[in-house]
């Protein structure tokens, strides 16, 4: 990877570590909540609905400033995670994929809730005459025959996580090899005098980067689609 | 086949409950022994609503539901056990197979949630049963519909079912697949101690295969009782069906004329009460069947008739007669069994037809159709194929 620079591959590898992180750790609650939302009638499934899709309609700065106000050092839950674990979030790449997490959220939650929507659940009912409580239907039932929109919403919430910026530079700031992931460098680089060539550098990169990602998740999709058909 | 079969759950089905849904009211009140039992109704008379709130998918507004010694619902003691504690085997009329598993999956799938003190069927007896053996490495959609709901009922058979609950199966089945899957089903009724009921709103089927009947109407079941006994209420017509109306019969086989190629029929106790002649049967002798004779077959005469060409002649009792503005009534005749003949009220008053009037019924030999025969109960191997 001598074509890289160091600082270019040192943005890459933040990006894809934050991203990586930020879909493995959000993916269950993802799947959770969007089967809450297909299957479950409740009384608030509005306001869980609109909480959830939040990220997507206001501007990406307000999630960050709240995320520095709940989650920073000095915020109710990041005071207690601090105190108790000693764990700190603000100012570091771990905020940054909480950054990303936040944000990708709804587009996981979505695809994943259409799969689940479209899964028959004529088909749960069956699995239940059949001896299965709701928590195996779940698993092997409704998963197996989700997972095309799993992939899908794990692949989109990646690619998303990627390219996040407000949130990020709102939340951890632009701290080089902490927060600096591809889109904060390439911003750095565009208020930089004379760094015009770098960033078309960058912008390739974040190019190549996003595409892999969506031909290599069709690609996964189309695979699984056709195992779960035979 | 079937004779090391354990028996599982022989039991009684009871059911008395009433659910409302915005204006539909089902209002059921049933008991069904083993054997084969139908549901036999229109669509949307609420069959389907009855067979889920048995099978634990529907929860009813009151009453209660038991099979055997164990309660599956009581509205008063607040029993409501869940589908996967009923063990009841539900085959439904679009198969419900699992797509992303093969045959063998779906075979597989309710065994490993059967309590392990609770008999099982053998998995190689329910595929050779069913004859699935060719198919098990394959996935649903490459079957056809017929294979698809042969699949099902050996799904359901495999989680070792209390009852077996067979939702209109062959409702989206072309003519020539139904003819392909009842034998599968007769094979169950007569080689597993396993109660079925059977929805239905073809009334092929069910005398075909039912013993027990229970006729429901706008959300009500309006009458349960054997299939005989059913099909010989006039006051039923108009549900079990006008065009087809008839009396069943069950009958037994007492002798074959090849010569003529005709076959001796035997009814009534012990099937000595009177003998019927229709063309030839190849069932060996001793063989009980269950016979079809449509009203429309069934002519009267105040004499005896005599020099006629028609071989089936009975004197019996009019036991009831149905007429309403129509031009023909169905009027009910004991000739040892009860027999259906549809006449003309145009014929009725002038041959003064009358309850207690003594009457000969003649039966058109050739009127008796194979396809209406069904094997009468569970003790009958003989197979009309």
């Amino acid at each position: 990877m001598s074509f890289l620079t160091a600082l270019e591959w040192e943005a890459l590898r933040l990006s894809l570590q934050v991203a990586t992180i930020a879909v493995l750790f959000s993916l269950p609650l993802g799947i959770l909540t969007a089967w809450v939302l297909a299957r479950c009638e409740f009384f608030g499934k509005d306001i869980l609905n609109g909480l959830v899709h939040l990220p997507l309609i206001v501007p990406p700065v307000v999630i960050g400033y709240l995320l520095l106000i709940g989650l920073g050092r000095r915020g109710p839950i990041g005071g207690w995670l601090f105190d108790s674990f000693g764990i700190t979030i603000a100012f570091n790449w771990k905020g940054a994929a909480v950054a990303a997490a936040v944000m990708a959220f709804p587009l996981m939650v979505r695809a994943i809730r259409l799969s689940m929507e479209a899964v028959d659940s004529r088909l749960e009912d069956a699995a239940r005459t059949l001896g299965a409580n709701p928590f195996w239907v779940f698993v092997t039932v409704t998963l197996p025959l989700v997972l095309p929109g799993i992939l899908t919403g794990a692949i989109l919430a990646f690619a998303r996580s990627l390219g996040e910026f407000g949130a990020t530079i709102t939340f951890v700031a632009n701290i080089p090899g902490e927060t600096r992931t591809l889109p904060l460098a390439l911003y750095t680089l565009t208020q930089t005098p004379g760094g015009e060539g770098a960033a078309l550098r960058l912008i390739a990169i974040s190019v190549v980067l996003a595409l892999a990602a969506l031909i290599a998740s069709e690609a996964l999709a189309r695979r699984v689609a056709a195992r779960i058909k035979g | 086949m079937g004779d090391h079969t354990p028996a599982i759950g022989a039991s009684s089905l009871d059911v008395d409950i009433e659910r409302r849904v915005g204006d539909f009211h089902l209002r059921a009140k049933f008991r069904a022994d083993a054997g084969l039992t139908a549901f036999f109704g229109r669509s949307g008379s609420g069959k389907t609503s009855l067979a889920n709130a048995i099978a634990g998918l529907d929860r009813p507004d009151a009453g209660h539901i038991s099979v055997g010694d164990t309660v599956l619902f009581d509205a008063d003691s607040g029993i409501h056990l869940p589908p996967e504690r009923r063990r009841i085997g539900y085959v439904f009329q679009e198969s419900r197979l699992f797509p992303h598993m093969t045959v063998r999956g779906n075979l597989d799938y309710g065994r490993r949630f059967v309590p392990s003190n609770e008999p099982q069927h053998d998995f190689e007896m329910v595929v050779d049963l069913l004859d699935l053996t060719s198919l098990l490495q394959r996935h649903p959609e490459k079957l056809s519909g017929g294979e698809k709901q042969r699949v099902a009922i050996g799904r359901a058979l495999l989680a070792a079912p209390r009852l077996l609950l067979m939702d209109e199966p062959l409702a989206s089945l072309d003519d020539a697949r139904k003819a392909e899957i009842l034998p599968f089903i007769e094979r169950l009724r007569d080689h597993l101690a396993l109660p079925i009921v059977y929805v239905s709103h073809a009334m092929e089927e069910v005398i075909r295969l039912a013993d027990t009947m229970v006729i429901i109407d706008g959300g009500a079941t309006v009458a349960a009782g054997s299939v005989e006994e059913i099909m010989s209420r006039l006051d039923l017509r108009p549900l079990t069906g006008r065009y087809e109306a008839g009396a069943v019969l069950p009958v037994t086989v007492r002798g074959h004329d090849s010569g003529f190629g005709l076959t001796e029929l035997g009814f009534g106790e012990a099937g000595l009460a009177g003998r019927l002649w229709v063309p030839r049967i190849d069932l060996p002798l001793g063989s009980a069947i269950r016979m079809r004779i449509r009203a429309r077959d069934v002519s009267l005469s105040l004499t005896k008739p005599t020099d006629t060409s028609i071989l089936n002649i009975f004197e019996g009792t009019i036991t009831e007669i149905a007429a309403d503005d129509g031009p023909q009534a169905e009027i009910l005749v004991d000739i040892g069994v009860p027999i259906i003949a549809r006449v003309t009220r145009k014929s009725i008053a002038a041959l003064d037809l009358k309850p207690g009037a003594t009457v000969f019924t003649m039966i058109k030999a050739a009127a008796i159709d194979r396809h209406n025969l069904g094997l009468a109960g569970a003790n009958s191997r003989a197979r009309i194929d």
